[in-house]
Parts: structure tokens; C-alpha cells; sequence
């Protein structure tokens, strides 16, 4: 009994430890005052301030293009690079998944700093779609890393059954494979868009000037002094993707209850 | 499936190319530029530098850090992967708890929360002084940049060893104790072993990117504090000189590699994976 008291204690205080930076962050998008030193009262004029506010308006419209793009893209060639990886022989497997998590393993400054010398020699304009090839760079080992799995249990037969049935391979691949991987496919995109949505260090090295994610547009206030329009705008995401989370994992329990 | 050569082609040749422009091409470039000089010619100039005053200073105290928080990071993780691992919490609900969720609130905010709440009047002081304990004065030193490396990669330790202390053969562990072990004994010859794989594993997902950081030194170590990843960042963005950025680039790619190496000689089955 103790023992187990104690276990929920250390629980709850490393839990507290990873949140208290989240609850700080939503009181203060709900402090009258400016500045984050002290608190001046409760208020929600900061978001109202928030959907007045263009550029930070503009900094999440990028930010969501490029995440929603870039997970998009990174998904296609991921799932189909597991196919092919799959295929492979031992060796050649093995150097392809070695390669494949370079980017993951790789400290995020060195690959932010290769695909911008590799941008700069190639004469390619700094914005959007240099972001964009980079954040699809570095979420395909995400994809990779949550489809493989599923790929390597689908039962070969059975896609060789559909062929035999007269299933043309790519008929056979969406009604036979694809059913089975696609819980792999949706966490891998779930995981890309995340990683995307939260980088900083690569957008930093590999955007122009005048092109804001709302990472960046943060490092440059960070001088000047957060804008409280930004925590408005935080908690606004944050408490989103929580009900969004409830929702999701509230469902199928509720389903699988009324089978019972 | 049938091998077939050519589908097997093409179906590898999009990513095999993507693979080779966007990962092989840039880390040769990093080369390219580190052991070349502004015009053109081969020298080991850009790499040596790093035995510079500053440059080794920067590199030492970024070594230190980034081990007293991967030895933090351990010690707070594994009893927090053994105690969920015993909870039977769902897998999934628990990744997103720990690992996704935080990361919809943007991690320079969250991080810089973190000065909100250890700031001389912050949150935390006014909870010390409500009591009566003495105030904690550590913003802008190197022990807030150990505890943000701590908050913010503390997750990819818990996740491998919680992975590998789930898949640990309960039978195993049941044989050690009708064989008389105790508790002590099973944990240290049976259980500790087994997850060996995870640990390590934990260890590179936190060493890496705790040494090569730039933001969190510059977000909680005030701006006198430079890491190594200040000194290449400054380099590219401000100082524009690409040739010594990419030279120190490779000083500590030498590193990550020593590390993957380690990983991979511990690591063989890659049963420590992160997910």
C-alpha cells in the first residue's frame, strides 16, 4: 500500500514536472498584465488581440501548411520506401534503414546546416519550399519507423492470393495491404505533422527572410518579449489536440463496452 | 511477393533518390566546406580550431552538461518506465501523455516557461519563501541548462526502457525468485541486463541532442553561457563563415558517430527502438 502510494507520488511529480512549463504558459495567456513577471488579473483580451494580430496569424497558417504537406509527402514515399525496403535483400536492408535514420539520429543542427549549404549551392530560393523539403526530410524516418512494423507482419499470401484472383498488383496493394498497414501509415502521420509542427532548429537554418513558422517568429521575440498573443494562441492549440485526444480514445472503448 | 527486378526498382528509386539529394548530398557538403578553405583548397584548419581557446571551452562545457543530464535523465527514468511498466497502462495513451501532447505547445515556449517559473520572483521562489524554505537562484547558470535539457529529452529515455522492461519474459523473472533471488538480486542479474538495450538506446536519444543545442543555452543560460551549438550557429547565421561552422560540424559528428557506433554494438536486434 505504501509502496504503491509512493509509486503515484514519483508518477505524479515527474508528471508535473513535464506540464508545469504548459500550465505556466496558459496562465499567462489569461494575465491582464504584459509583461510575464507579474500578474496583473484575469483577462481574455489577448485573444481577442490574437485574431487581429496578422503576422502571427500568417507565422500559423505556414506553420500548418508545412506540417500538413510535409507529413503528407513524408507518409507517400515513406510507406512506399518500406515496401521497397522490404523487398530487399538482407545487406542492401540494412544499409537502407541505416541511411533512412540518419536524420533522427543526427544532431538536428548538423542536418539544418547540410540542407542549407546544399539549398546555397544549389541556387535554391530560401521560403517555403526549401522549409518544406526539409521537414519532409526529416519526418520520413517517423513514417518509416511506425509503418515498417506493419509491413513486415502483412502476409505475403494473401497478396498473392489476390493476384491470383486476377487483382492487378495495385488493386491487390489497396484492398489487401494497405487495410492492414494503415494503423502504422495514420500514427507515422500523426507523428510526422507533430515533429513538423514543433521544429524549430531546422526552420531556423533553412528559411528566408520574411518567411515566419511560429517557431521562429517566437526566437525572434524572445529578445523583445514574448508576445501574450502567442500563449493565447498556444493554449488555444493545446487544449484543442487535448479534446481532440479525449475524443479519439473515448470512442472505441465506448464501442468495444456495448459489444460486450 | 514474387520478386520482381523491375517493380523492385522502381518502386525503391523515389526514395533511394530523395535519400541521396536530401541526406548524402548535404552531409558531403558539411565536409566539402569544413576541410576546404574560402577558396577552395584542402585544409584542416576549420577542424583543429576547435582545439581554440573558446572553441575547446564551449566544447567542454557542453560534454559536461549534456552528461550530468543524461545521468539526470536516467535516474529519473528508469523507476518512472518500471512503475508504468507494472501499471499496466495502455502503451499508446501513455506515448502520447509523455511524448506527443507536450509537443502541441511549442518547445522554445514551454522552455522558456521554465525562466516564468525559476525567476528570482517566480513561481517556484514564491512557493519556496510561502515555505519558508530558501529561494532557488539557478536561471541563467549552467544548472538551469541541465534542467532544460532534462524537461525536454527526458522523454526519449523513458520510452526506450520502458520498451524493452515491457517486453522482459515474466517467466524469467519468475524463475530467478523460485530460485531464491530477492528482489535486489532479480533486479540486478535478471531485469536490469534485459533492459540493457533500452538503455542505451536512452542514453544517445539524450546525449546528441543535449550536446548539440543552441537554444537551450541561450533560452535559460542567460547570453554569457555559449555551448558548442552557439559557436557553429553563430557562425552560419551571423559570423557567415560556412568553412569554420561545417569544420566544427564534423568535430561533432565525430561524436555522434562514436555514440551510434555504441548504440549499435548494444543494440543489435534494435530492440531498444523508441516506438
Amino acid at each position: 500500500m505504501i509502496k504503491t502510494t509512493a509509486q503515484k507520488i514519483y508518477v505524479g511529480l515527474i508528471f508535473l514536472f513535464l506540464y508545469a512549463p504548459i500550465l505556466t504558459l496558459m496562465m499567462l495567456s489569461f494575465n491582464a498584465s504584459r509583461t510575464r513577471a507579474k500578474w496583473g488579473g484575469f483577462s481574455l483580451k489577448w485573444y481577442s488581440a490574437l485574431f487581429r494580430n496578422r503576422e502571427i496569424m500568417q507565422a500559423l497558417w505556414n506553420t500548418l501548411l508545412i506540417a500538413f504537406v510535409a507529413s503528407l509527402v513524408a507518409v507517400v514515399i515513406g510507406t512506399i520506401a518500406c515496401i521497397a525496403i522490404n523487398r530487399m535483400g538482407r545487406r542492401a536492408r540494412a544499409v537502407m534503414m541505416g541511411i533512412t535514420n540518419i536524420p533522427m539520429l543526427d544532431a538536428e543542427i548538423v542536418t539544418g546546416i547540410s540542407l542549407m549549404l546544399l539549398f546555397i549551392s544549389f541556387g535554391l530560393k530560401f521560403g517555403l519550399g526549401t522549409i518544406l523539403l526539409s521537414h519532409i526530410t526529416f519526418c520520413i524516418p517517423y513514417v518509416v519507423l511506425s509503418v515498417m512494423p506493419r509491413i513486415k507482419q502483412v502476409d505475403a499470401s494473401v497478396y498473392e492470393a489476390a493476384l491470383d484472383l486476377g487483382a492487378s498488383p495495385v488493386k491487390a496493394f489497396f484492398k489487401v495491404v494497405f487495410p492492414d498497414i494503415l494503423p502504422g501509415v495514420l500514427s507515422g502521420y500523426l507523428m510526422a505533422f507533430t515533429i513538423s509542427l514543433d521544429d524549430f532548429i531546422i526552420t531556423h537554418f533553412t528559411k528566408g527572410a520574411g518567411v515566419d513558422t511560429l517557431s521562429t517568429k517566437i526566437y525572434t521575440e524572445v529578445k523583445k518579449g514574448i508576445k501574450p498573443e502567442m500563449y493565447a494562441l498556444s493554449t488555444i492549440i493545446f487544449v484543442t489536440v487535448l479534446l481532440l485526444l479525449f475524443l479519439v480514445n473515448k470512442t472505441p472503448q465506448e464501442k468495444s463496452k456495448l459489444q460486450n | 511477393m514474387k520478386p520482381n527486378k523491375l517493380t523492385d526498382r522502381l518502386l525503391s528509386a523515389p526514395y533511394l533518390l530523395w535519400e541521396a539529394i536530401f541526406i548524402i548530398v548535404p552531409l558531403g557538403m558539411v565536409f566539402y566546406y569544413g576541410l576546404t578553405d574560402r577558396f577552395g583548397a584542402f585544409t584542416m584548419e576549420n577542424v583543429v580550431a576547435i582545439m581554440g581557446a573558446e572553441h575547446a571551452k564551449a566544447l567542454w562545457l557542453s560534454i559536461a552538461l549534456s552528461l550530468a543530464s543524461t545521468v539526470v535523465c536516467f535516474l529519473l527514468a528508469y523507476p518512472l518506465a518500471m512503475i508504468l511498466a507494472h501499471m499496466n497502462v495502455s502503451q499508446h495513451s501513455f506515448i502520447v501523455l509523455i511524448f506527443i501532447l507536450p509537443m502541441w505547445m511549442n518547445f522554445l515556449l514551454r522552455t522558456l516557461a521554465w525562466q516564468t517559473l525559476l525567476e528570482k520572483n517566480g513561481v517556484i521562489n514564491n512557493i519556496l519563501e510561502f515555505l519558508h524554505m530558501p529561494p532557488l537562484a539557478i536561471i541563467n547558470t549552467p544548472a538551469a541548462i541541465i534542467l532544460g535539457m532534462v524537461y525536454n529529452f527526458l522523454p526519449f529515455m523513458v520510452l526506450p526502457i520502458y520498451n524493452s522492461l515491457v517486453k522482459v519474459d515474466p517467466n524469467v523473472v519468475n524463475a530467478a525468485r523460485d530460485l531464491g533471488a530477492n528482489e535486489i538480486q532479480t533486479f540486478f542479474k535478471i531485469i536490469f541486463p534485459l533492459t540493457i538495450p533500452g538503455v542505451i538506446s536512452g542514453i544517445t536519444m539524450v546525449f546528441v541532442p543535449a550536446l548539440t543545442t543552441f537554444v537551450i543555452s541561450k533560452l535559460l543560460g542567460g547570453s554569457k553561457i555559449l555551448l558548442i551549438g552557439n559557436v557553429i550557429e553563430e557562425e552560419f547565421t551571423q559570423a557567415g563563415n560556412w568553412h569554420l561552422g561545417s569544420g566544427l560540424s564534423i568535430v561533432l559528428m565525430v561524436f555522434i558517430l562514436f555514440n551510434m557506433v555504441i548504440s549499435a554494438i548494444f543494440d543489435k536486434n534494435g530492440e531498444g527502438n523508441m516506438l
